[in-house]
């Protein structure tokens, strides 16, 4: 029997082993192969929502699924995280204390915020990478009665697009409360331009030049004095605020580093065949590879298609047969009721069209959608 | 001193440079970081970041279509 294990039940962990076990389902039923994946929750955060929770315009609950709905029968799913990982023995440790032996492993572990890396910034600074401080900036949002909107940026950040979704969708929400004319919004940016994509950025910057959002570059964040509300760059630019919205730097899971399998978390992972350096039997997907790309949900995604394939081709034949190229697709919602997206892979950069309507619907629809995605079916 | 490779090779988003500035936030005073990166873009937006920050620049290569840019961390 093959024993295939999946350490991780968010976007990558949940796609993959509802890939395979529908691609394996002849080899479950007869006992040649299994699949077991350990979570740390019984639940399943769609995570982008928080970016409209923030704003209200998602509630807290439609957020979460229960995990076990989610997976293919067949999976044998226990809330019971990894807390050592023993690859020389092709087992990991479990929080209750029970190994479990794989003959294939995939780590799709995540990452955690980490505002707490930059002083004054958890004090100082909104944010919506969680239910708790989405929910807060959505009260913080409701009370302001007006004045200036920083909005800035660290590094690394989980979803490259949120810097640009937030301010345009503050940019609306500011305006269909009629304090249009009271909010001044000002975005900062760590390099020389409004985003990391230079086509996104040539689209980006006009926008805000339009809508009279003012921002700055170069501006990577030093600290925030809380205090006196003013936010500091390693440059040495000082910004007032009256409100403050960050977009935290993140780190790879603390399981990992403690572990020894990548410094900050991060994995040193094959960027197209997504095996962990130096293991061919374990695989590495989302969040927690060191592939230089987007970390975002589409990423894990595409990653889990190709694993999903992979891993199932090395059940019955013995080999891989495909390679991941990059591929990450994102949404851009441009304000309240429109939208664009950013496709591109290692070979290709994106080339984002005018917002529309239609692009936002869309989102929305695969705000619900999301779900079909999770169970491997879109 | 260490000196580090950052393989941003091939990565659009969230790009060479990004990709540096997340390594050199871990890195000690002294350190050499040598990115590599496929986008010509590079070769200009890194020095521009490296010197505005306040960091030293030290050189750019281009080899079979990488180039090999190298700075280190003053601060």
């Amino acid at each position: 029997m093959k024993k295939i294990l999946i350490v991780g039940g968010g976007m990558g962990g949940t796609i993959l082993a509802n890939n395979l076990a529908r691609r394996l389902s002849n080899e479950l039923k007869t006992g040649k192969a299994s699949i077991t994946m350990l979570s740390a929750s019984d639940k399943h955060m769609y995570q982008p929502g928080l970016l409209y929770l923030a704003v209200g315009r998602i509630t807290p609950d439609e957020l979460y699924r229960d995990q076990a709905s989610l997976l293919e029968p067949g999976i044998q799913f226990h809330v019971d995280p990894v807390e050592e990982f023993k690859l020389d023995n092709n087992q990991v440790k479990s929080k209750s204390g029970k190994n479990y032996e794989y003959d294939i492993m995939a780590i799709a572990t995540g990452s955690r915020m980490f505002p707490e890396g930059i002083p004054g910034m958890v004090e100082g600074a909104e944010t919506f990478y969680t239910e708790e401080t989405a929910l807060k900036m959505c009260k913080s949002l409701q009370s302001f009665e007006g004045g200036k909107v920083v909005i800035t940026v660290g590094v690394p950040h989980k979803c490259p697009m949120a810097p640009l979704e937030i301010t345009f969708m503050l940019h609306d929400y500011f305006k269909d409360r009629g304090m249009a004319d009271k909010v001044q919004l000002h975005y900062t940016y760590p390099i020389g331009r409004v985003h990391s994509l230079e086509n996104v950025a040539k689209w980006a910057a006009p926008e805000m030049d339009k809508l009279g959002i003012k921002y700055d570059t170069f501006f990577n964040i030093k600290e925030v004095d809380a205090k006196n509300k003013l936010l500091k760059s390693e440059e040495g630019v000082e910004i007032k605020y009256d409100l403050l919205v960050t977009i935290p730097t993140h780190k790879g899971m603390e399981v990992i580093e403690k572990n020894g399998l990548g410094q900050g978390g991060w994995i040193p992972t094959n960027r197209t065949k997504l095996n962990m350096e130096g293991r061919d039997n374990v695989f590495i997907l989302g969040d927690t590879t060191n592939i230089p790309i987007s970390k975002a949900g589409s990423t894990a995604h595409f990653e889990a298609d190709t694993l999903g394939e992979n891993i199932a081709a090395m059940v019955k034949m013995g080999m891989p047969v495909r390679e991941y190229d990059g591929k990450v697709f994102c949404f851009i919602e441009a304000g309240k009721d429109r939208a664009t997206y950013a496709m591109f892979n290692y070979q290709n950069p994106p080339d984002p069209k005018a917002p529309t309507k239609a692009v936002h619907w869309f989102k929305m629809a695969y705000n619900k959608l999301y779900w079909i995605s999770a169970r491997g079916l879109l | 001193m260490a000196k580090k490779i950052v393989d941003g090779r091939g990565s659009f988003c969230p790009g060479p440079l990004m990709e540096m500035i997340a390594v050199l936030k871990s890195s000690q005073i002294g350190d050499e970081l040598e990115v590599l990166s496929t986008d010509k873009g590079s070769a200009n937006e890194i020095p521009e970041w490296v010197n505005k920050v306040g960091h030293e620049y030290v050189s750019t290569v281009e080899k079979d279509g990488v180039w090999h840019i190298t700075m280190r961390k003053k601060k």
